[in-house]
């Protein structure tokens, strides 16, 4: 479980600016509907998870979503353009400050906050989630991905539904 | 049939002719039929979830929780004997306790510092003799008058309820033999919560309730089901209601699927699919009935659901006339073995706010919400299957838990 790493120093500089922008380009790619390039971020047997800061803490292993490989992030996908019915509405993600530390394992441990403000088609824009992200990140052919990514949103309490992956 | 009127609304509520297979929309947006319910419902004779006993496991546990809007506390004393009161205090009102969850040996309201025992009895009162002679309370001040407000509480299969009336028959005559079977069934040997969250749906808590006990549309709306053939009204299945007819169990079973033609001229019929990840519906039959797919409600405010091995409860409270928080808590049991606990925590993905079966009724519901605010005296039309409110073991492709939820309040109401 990604966890962040106090005492490790920071990723040499060139290291870190190239996943700073590759986590930027994450959430921008969703932000601008780009749904189909979410899987890409990801290894194949990547974990993401979408849960709360009281699942997380009290160690309960089902939270909001979870993707286990990147077939059921495809699923995912799959369903909400084609099965799921909801009101059409945008995310908007701003970032916090990436903490990236190198990990014994020599994945790269990352720790970010967040906030998701939603759009409806009522032209209401509203923060939607808000929390952290604990991410373990490889390079893969040079190319950065998650191996893991944990969304721990501060709330317990979505409002309405949640469709898209945060 | 006449239509009927409700005395304390300032304008009565006319019922309209078509009995429980009609319902006027003001019911949804009326707020004096909003606090009329608080009255004779929650406060009523009916047993509420309170909690589940897993939060309160332990003497000196303290949860707190809602019955309709008004908030209560749920205690285990150092005996194990549980307690709930109203989470007010009785010197000014203010609430008691703050967490959602902690253990303490006693309640210490933080405004004055009046100290309650884990029962709710007022043991001290903060310089109740004054200070250097001077101020404190009166001579006649007695303790024993002030207490937190008290509720009955009664458990079964872990989950704990609570009533304010003292004319609520036993939880267990309340329950109905039928429904109390259904919920040992699930619920009857320890249990494990593997996650908890809730969602906040803005809509009248009553068409939550009718949502839940209506299968036409559960494979219609929810296109997953149907493409997995997790539930599709082509299984056998069917419709049970309690005597009151206002709680219901729907079941499904998913061996019996004969695919029907009807399903391939709705949208959720269309959406052939794989799954590239098919962990998500890897599961183990773990009952010899037969039944892989179980809804069931006790009214007013509590559903378990049981999809394949996904085990949940879920219980609603109402959070003003239009907006409704959702709680569920997802279960296994102790005994689970690890591929077990995996499968229930994959099979978590279906259901929830973000829930790919379930998720769609975070809006359906205030989409009727949107829909019917500002025509209050028009009225749905729920004659899917008939006009009345009756079991039905050979078909869910009606409504009738519906009309069953409506019957009950109706008469819990006075609307009749
Ligand atoms: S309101 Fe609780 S002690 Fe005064
Ligand atoms: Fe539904």
């Amino acid at each position: 479980m990604a966890a962040q790493l106090k005492d490790a120093a920071q990723v040499d500089s060139a290291t870190w600016f190239r996943v700073a922008n590759f986590l930027a380009d994450y959430a921008h790619r969703l932000d601008d509907g780009l749904i189909d390039d979410w899987t890409g971020f990801f290894t194949q047997d990547a974990v993401y998870q979408v849960t709360t800061r009281e699942n997380f803490e009290a160690g309960y292993p089902i939270g909001i979503m979870l993707c286990e490989g990147r077939g059921m992030m495809e699923d995912r996908v799959l369903a909400l353009k084609t099965a799921n019915v909801f009101e059409p509405h945008t995310h908007c993600h701003i970032l916090g400050r990436p903490d990236l530390r190198p990990a014994p394992d020599g994945t790269i441990a990352a720790r970010s906050n967040f906030s998701v403000y939603r759009t409806m088609e009522s032209g209401a824009t509203e923060l939607f989630a808000l929390g952290k992200y604990l991410d373990r990140i490889v390079f893969e052919g040079g190319q950065p991905r998650f191996r893991e990514r944990r969304v721990i949103l501060d709330s317990r309490c979505i409002d309405v539904l949640m469709v898209f992956p945060l | 049939m006449n239509p009927t009127t409700a005395s304390s609304l300032s304008e009565p509520l006319a019922w309209p002719e078509g009995g429980v297979a009609r319902v006027p929309f003001r019911v949804f947006s009326d707020a004096e039929i909003y606090a009329l319910e608080q009255e004779r419902i929650f406060r009523g004779p009916i047993w509420n979830f309170l909690c589940m006993e897993a939060d309160v496991a332990r003497p000196g546990d303290v949860r707190t929780t809602w019955v309709g809007e008004t908030p209560v506390v749920v205690t285990r004393d150092q005996d194990g004997k549980l307690h709930a009161m109203v989470n007010r205090c009785a010197h000014k009102g203010a609430l008691v306790c703050l967490k959602q969850k902690e253990n303490r040996e006693s309640l210490t309201c933080v405004y004055h510092a009046w100290n309650y025992s884990l029962d709710g009895k007022l043991q001290s009162v903060a310089f109740r003799n004054g200070l250097k002679g001077k101020g404190g309370m009166p001579e006649d001040f007695d303790p024993s008058k002030h207490r937190l407000q008290p509720l009955r509480v009664a458990t079964f299969c872990g989950l704990v309820f609570g009533t304010f009336s003292e004319e609520t028959e036993p939880l267990e005559d309340y329950l109905g033999a039928p429904m109390a079977k259904f919920i040992a069934r699930n619920l009857g040997r320890p249990l494990k919560v593997l996650g908890v969250h809730s969602q906040m749906i803005h809509n009248n808590w009553k068409l939550y309730a009718e949502n839940v006990r209506d299968s036409y549309h559960a494979t219609l709306l929810h296109t997953f089901y149907t493409t997995f053939k997790v539930n599709r009204l082509d299984m056998d299945g069917g419709i049970i209601l309690s005597d009151k007819k206002w709680h219901h169990i729907s079941y499904t079973k998913r061996a019996t699927l004969q695919a029907e033609k009807e399903y391939e001229t709705v949208h959720a019929g269309q959406y052939q699919s794989q799954l590239a990840g098919p962990e998500l519906l890897r599961a183990w039959d773990e009952f010899d009935d037969g039944i892989t797919h179980s809804i069931q409600t006790v009214f007013p405010t509590l559903v378990v659901h049981f999809t394949l091995n996904s085990l949940a409860v879920r219980y609603f409270v109402p959070r003003g006339v239009d907006k409704t928080e959702l709680y569920w808590v997802f279960l296994g049991y102790e005994r689970d073995d690890a591929a077990q606990q995996r499968m229930r925590v994959m099979q978590g993905n279906l259901t929830g706010a973000a829930g790919l079966v379930s998720l769609e009724d975070g809006c359906i519901n205030e989409f009727v919400q949107r829909g019917t605010h500002g025509s209050p005296d028009e009225e749905a039309f729920i004659e899917m299957g008939g006009k009345v409110a009756e079991s039905n073991e050979s078909s869910r492709a009606t409504e009738a838990s519906v009309r069953g939820f409506w019957h009950g309040y109706r008469n819990i109401m006075g609307f009749n």
